[in-house]
């Protein structure tokens, strides 16, 4: 195993074999892990929000599910990546308290999902596996070498995606 | 719109923050010492000003797991709150409320119905008796929901702040307080009013006109 290399909160990086790349404690978040199996290139995003349009304070492109996969997608192209051979693994979006769905707290976790899965669509990058929802934290890491997406939870068997 | 932004909060605010998270942590601390029948210390909350993106390793590493309370407030001010402790303080807490009878199971990330009930209860207690005085000092009235409750990775549970604090700035305001007799127990605050409740607080205060 290459270095552990570790994305915060509202924060991209991408990296090369055998590297991975690590988010901690995804609540509501989502982590989009994209993989390019030719270059064994790979990025990982931690987005908190859906969408930048909706928010006024977007300087942070990170932050959100539309502007952060498209740059990216940018940062991977860059390193010689072709968009075509992207595929993605996503999770995340949990709803960590039991409150009504109907309000912002309650379903901000499925919004990100879904806004991620939409983002993926118009840029033509297949999702290969999802674990999203649910009401609990994961812990991703995405191995580079392979493309496999460690999920840890607490009190959970490590799952592979 | 709201006026109010963490992201430029002046000294004046920051103080009136920090005395509303200040009476409010006491009120909390003087509750919880007499449901528990305690003489209990309290030290002067600490208010700070964290930048969204760091709110997940805040309290201790993010993959530690902790005990996140979840209310919603409604009235004349709308929002949630969060009241949060590590495992050892939850348990502690938890077991002197069940007169001893709590007991440790073997891993301590587990609780049993039992010990989740008194927690949330706990958090009713907590957070109603914050949310009391944050409305006697503005005369305005706020009212919490049922509590929820959330065992789980730090960066996890402090997702849920994050994210509403992100929605309109970059800062999030944490309260750490800390309270006890012979064991100390380390509790934080996350009140998250929606943007333009906090202008109703201020303005209530007669700090914003």
């Amino acid at each position: 195993m290459g270095v552990l290399i570790k994305v915060g909160m509202a924060d991209l990086k991408t990296a090369k074999s055998p590297d991975v790349l690590t988010t901690l404690g995804l609540g509501s978040c989502i982590g989009i892990a994209l993989w390019d199996p030719t270059t064994k290139i790979g990025g990982l995003a931690h987005v908190m929000l859906p969408d930048s349009t909706k928010i006024r304070n977007n300087n942070n492109i990170a932050k959100f599910a539309d502007t952060g996969i498209t740059e990216l997608v940018r940062q991977m192209e860059e390193l010689g990546v072709s968009r075509r051979r992207l595929v993605a693994k996503i999770a995340g979006g949990a709803r960590m308290f039991e409150v009504a769905s109907s309000t912002s707290v309650g379903n901000i976790g499925e919004k990100n999902a879904i806004a991620s899965k939409q983002k993926l669509k118009e840029l033509g990058i297949p999702i290969l596996a999802e674990d999203t929802g649910l009401n609990y934290g994961r812990t991703v890491e995405l191995n580079c070498e392979n493309g496999d997406y460690v999920i840890k939870a607490v009190g959970k068997p490590v799952k592979t995606i | 719109m709201g006026k109010f932004s963490f992201d430029n909060v002046n000294s004046m605010y920051m103080d009136v923050l920090k005395e509303l998270g200040n009476i409010g942590a006491g009120n909390a601390t003087t509750a919880i010492a007499s449901m528990l029948n305690l003489t209990i210390d309290m030290k002067v909350p600490k208010v700070e000003l964290k930048a969204v993106e760091d709110l997940g390793g805040a309290i201790c590493p993010e993959e530690e797991t902790i005990v996140g309370i979840f209310l919603e407030v409604q009235h004349d001010i709308s929002g949630s709150m969060m009241f949060l402790m590590r495992l050892d303080s939850a348990h502690y807490l938890v077991d002197r409320l069940m007169g001893g009878m709590g007991g440790f199971s073997e891993d301590e990330t587990m609780f049993s119905e039992m010990e989740l009930s008194a927690m949330k209860e706990i958090g009713n207690i907590i957070a109603g008796s914050y949310l009391s005085a944050l409305s006697t000092m503005t005369n305005l009235v706020i009212t919490p929901s049922i509590p929820y409750i959330s065992v789980d990775m730090a960066a996890a549970i402090l997702s849920v702040p994050a994210i509403q604090f992100g929605q309109f700035g970059d800062n999030a305001l944490l309260i750490e307080t800390e309270f006890g007799d012979d064991v100390m127990i380390e509790g934080y605050f996350i009140l998250l009013p929606d943007e333009d409740s906090y202008d109703k607080i201020l303005q209530s205060l007669g700090i914003l006109v």
